[in-house]
């Protein structure tokens, strides 16, 4: 994973709660064996709409994302962070995230981050007043920036450091090899298996 | 201070309790695994070099992307064909063991668990699949994963996660019972209504009270099953001799000497009676009675007895905007009685209510009644094992008699990825979980109900409840 620090690009504002991952990319886009090529699915049906905000200059070139609270709620579909990130978003901001969604963004090195509601409205004015202007996100400083508008944002700090230093979830737990032998060993020999 | 059941759980799988910011690392002793969330992690495995780790604590089925006609054909669409052929050589290359299509056990992974008996008290149970909640149901600790997760968890057999807060959720009526009429299934829906799509995140739920202490297990799989759509980790209830005798004699259930060990370690899988939930919520089960939604989130459900809600009287302003939102992309009026929405098609089936009691009680209800002109009704058994329970009982014939489909087990019309889907601008009622734009097919429009209300609502044509058939 590549480690992540600063990002700055254009904001997308989409007034909306409840973002769902079935919104985010439907089912049928789900049938892929592969981990890329997902950006088509991205909010396709909202696509399909002319006046939808990604279809509109210079937003459909955006790289964060401000949505409504309760973002990515439902199914626990990882496609939808890679169908967010294969588009170009590399932040999503919204007041409240589902839990398996901001998960599986800190896997994949979106930043998923969480930033007041009244905040989230200050946004949404500028950009819409604005189109076009440049959201700088600092992950060091916890702080989102757009023109004279800084606000801050919340992030675990243990999912900052992993993001921070690009790090491999699975080679952090390997280093503790010996522990999951340890307590495999203790485990009663009653407990189900499946072959 | 005593503990939760949830934290007794999470206890009892610490490999390594993390350091100030750092989460804990759990040992997971169930990976359930499907078709569509399994290729990538399976490919991450290849490049990285790594095995599965514990094959014999894996499970694989087919479920999200199979038809449920014509199943001894290929898979007409190629893309379908390819994932699922890609599930069956990842399972063959790491030794995961595979329940694929046609084969008597295959089925929704949530019911496949439970019905062979794998699913048990105080184990840790996971799958890429936010509805593994429902094995909470037998008191283990069950909660869905992204797909990097998955990879994780074939590796290294564990997962780092960070604590979950604790929320009791305490469902009573006066005589333990509810109403005739209503269902588990009514209960969730209520519950995520009161405490809204959100007001379940970062928490654990446990249910418990005298009437989900009187629930059979079904029942109880139901209401876990929909702890991710109030937006919960999990859901929990704690094992008590429904839960037992459930699993006394099942395939993979402990035998003898270790049928009894387990019963005495199961029975201390109860919150302590000085432990402390994080939050609390009550629901008056005496008050509970058929619950339809009509917007395009689970939380947005109401009795069916009400109206369509007036948008224009929601204070809160994004509410207000979700829920105008969500009337315009269902084409409904507010003030309309939710009766009198008419539905093109009725779905009984899914991982919440696609179990053999489910379709008794759907049975119950249409036999000797016909499916009225213009709805179409799809039966989907959650597996081929309810499947042939059913038929043995006698079901199939009631719901083709009445002029349904009788199909054969997996996701079908809950999520729209198979060809069993809506037409844009078609409606159902369906017994599924989710009610989101687009979820059952492209443009089409889902009410949430219960079996009852579904085979009532095909009678009828219009949302029902089966006391309006009399």
């Amino acid at each position: 994973m590549e480690p992540f620090r600063t990002h700055t690009g254009i904001g997308v504002p989409l007034r909306r709660s409840n973002v769902d991952t079935d919104q985010i990319i439907p089912a049928v886009y789900l049938k892929r064996v592969t981990r890329t090529g997902f950006q088509d699915g991205l909010f396709s049906a909202w696509r399909a709409q002319e006046d939808f905000i990604l279809n509109q200059e210079p937003y459909s070139r955006g790289s964060v994302l401000v949505a409504g609270p309760d973002f990515g709620t439902g199914s626990s579909r990882e496609h939808a962070v890679w169908a967010l990130m294969d588009y170009g978003f590399r932040v999503v901001i919204s007041s409240r995230f589902a839990d398996i969604f901001r998960g599986n963004s800190a896997k994949q090195g979106l930043l998923a981050a969480q930033v007041a509601q009244p905040d989230v409205e200050l946004l949404w004015k500028l950009l819409e007043n604005e189109p076009g202007t440049e959201v700088t996100v600092d992950l060091e400083e916890k702080t989102v920036q757009a023109r004279d508008l800084t606000v801050p944002f919340q992030i675990d700090d243990y999912t900052r450091w992993r993001l921070l230093e690009g790090l491999d979830d699975i080679g952090l737990t390997l280093r503790h090899a010996d522990a999951i032998a340890a307590f495999e060993a203790s485990r009663p020999k009653r407990l189900p298996t499946t072959i | 201070m005593g503990r939760t059941l949830a934290e007794k759980v999470w206890d009892q799988h610490l490999v390594r309790k993390g350091e100030g910011e750092e989460p804990d690392l759990l040992y997971i002793d169930l990976h359930l695994v499907h078709e569509v969330t399994s290729p990538q992690a399976f490919d991450g495995l290849r490049l990285a070099g790594r095995k599965v780790r514990r094959p014999d604590l894996t499970v694989a089925t087919e479920d999200h992307n199979v038809p449920t006609v014509d199943t001894n054909l290929p898979i007409a669409d190629p893309v379908s064909r390819t994932q699922v052929e890609t599930l069956r050589k990842n399972c063959a290359e790491f030794g995961v063991p595979l329940y694929p299509m046609n084969h008597a056990e295959q089925g929704i992974v949530h019911v496949v668990g439970p019905q062979l008996g794998l699913t048990q008290p105080g184990l840790t149970v996971v799958c890429g699949d936010s509805h593994t909640s429902t094995h909470g149901a037998f008191g283990a600790m069950a909660f869905g994963i992204g797909t990097s997760e998955v990879e994780h968890v074939l590796a290294t057999q564990t997962l780092p996660l960070k604590r979950f807060k604790t929320m009791a959720i305490n469902v009573n009526s006066k005589d333990g019972k509810l109403r005739p009429g209503v269902t588990s299934k009514d209960v969730i829906l209520a519950i995520i209504a009161q405490i809204g799509t959100g007001g379940g995140q970062g928490y654990v739920l446990e249910y418990r009270g005298n009437v989900i202490e009187n629930l059979s297990m079904e029942a109880r799989m139901t209401i876990c099953n929909m702890s991710i759509e109030a937006g919960a980790r999990a859901g929990m209830i704690a094992p008590d001799d429904t839960t037992f005798e459930y699993l006394k004699g099942r395939d993979r259930a402990p035998k003898g000497a270790d049928w009894d060990e387990a019963v005495a370690a199961w029975r201390e899988l109860r919150t302590d009676d000085d432990a402390v939930f994080d939050a609390e919520v009550t629901i008056d089960a005496d008050a509970l009675t058929p619950f339809v939604t009509w917007g395009t989130n689970p939380g947005q459900g109401l009795p069916l007895s009400e109206r369509v809600p007036d948008p224009s009287r929601i204070a809160d302003e994004n509410e207000r905007i979700a829920a105008e939102k969500a009337l315009a992309y269902m084409g409904l009026e507010p003030g309309t009685p939710l009766r009198d929405i008419r539905v093109d098609t009725v779905f009984v089936g899914s991982c919440t209510n696609g179990r053999i009691e489910d379709l008794r009680a759907a049975a119950d209800v249409i036999k000797g009644r016909k499916v009225a002109d213009g709805v179409r009704m799809l039966v989907v058994p959650g597996s081929m094992r309810v499947r042939a329970q059913a038929e043995a009982e006698g079901l199939d014939e009631v719901f083709k008699a009445a002029g349904a489909e009788w199909r054969s087990a997996g996701c079908s019309m809950c999520l729209g990825m198979n060809p069993d889907q809506l037409a844009p601008g078609e409606r159902s009622a369906s017994t599924s979980n989710r009610n989101f734009e687009g979820r059952q097919g492209k443009g089409g429009r889902t009410h949430l109900v219960s079996p009852l209300v579904a085979a009532a609502t095909a009678v009828r044509g219009t949302l029902s409840s089966p006391e309006d058939l009399n």
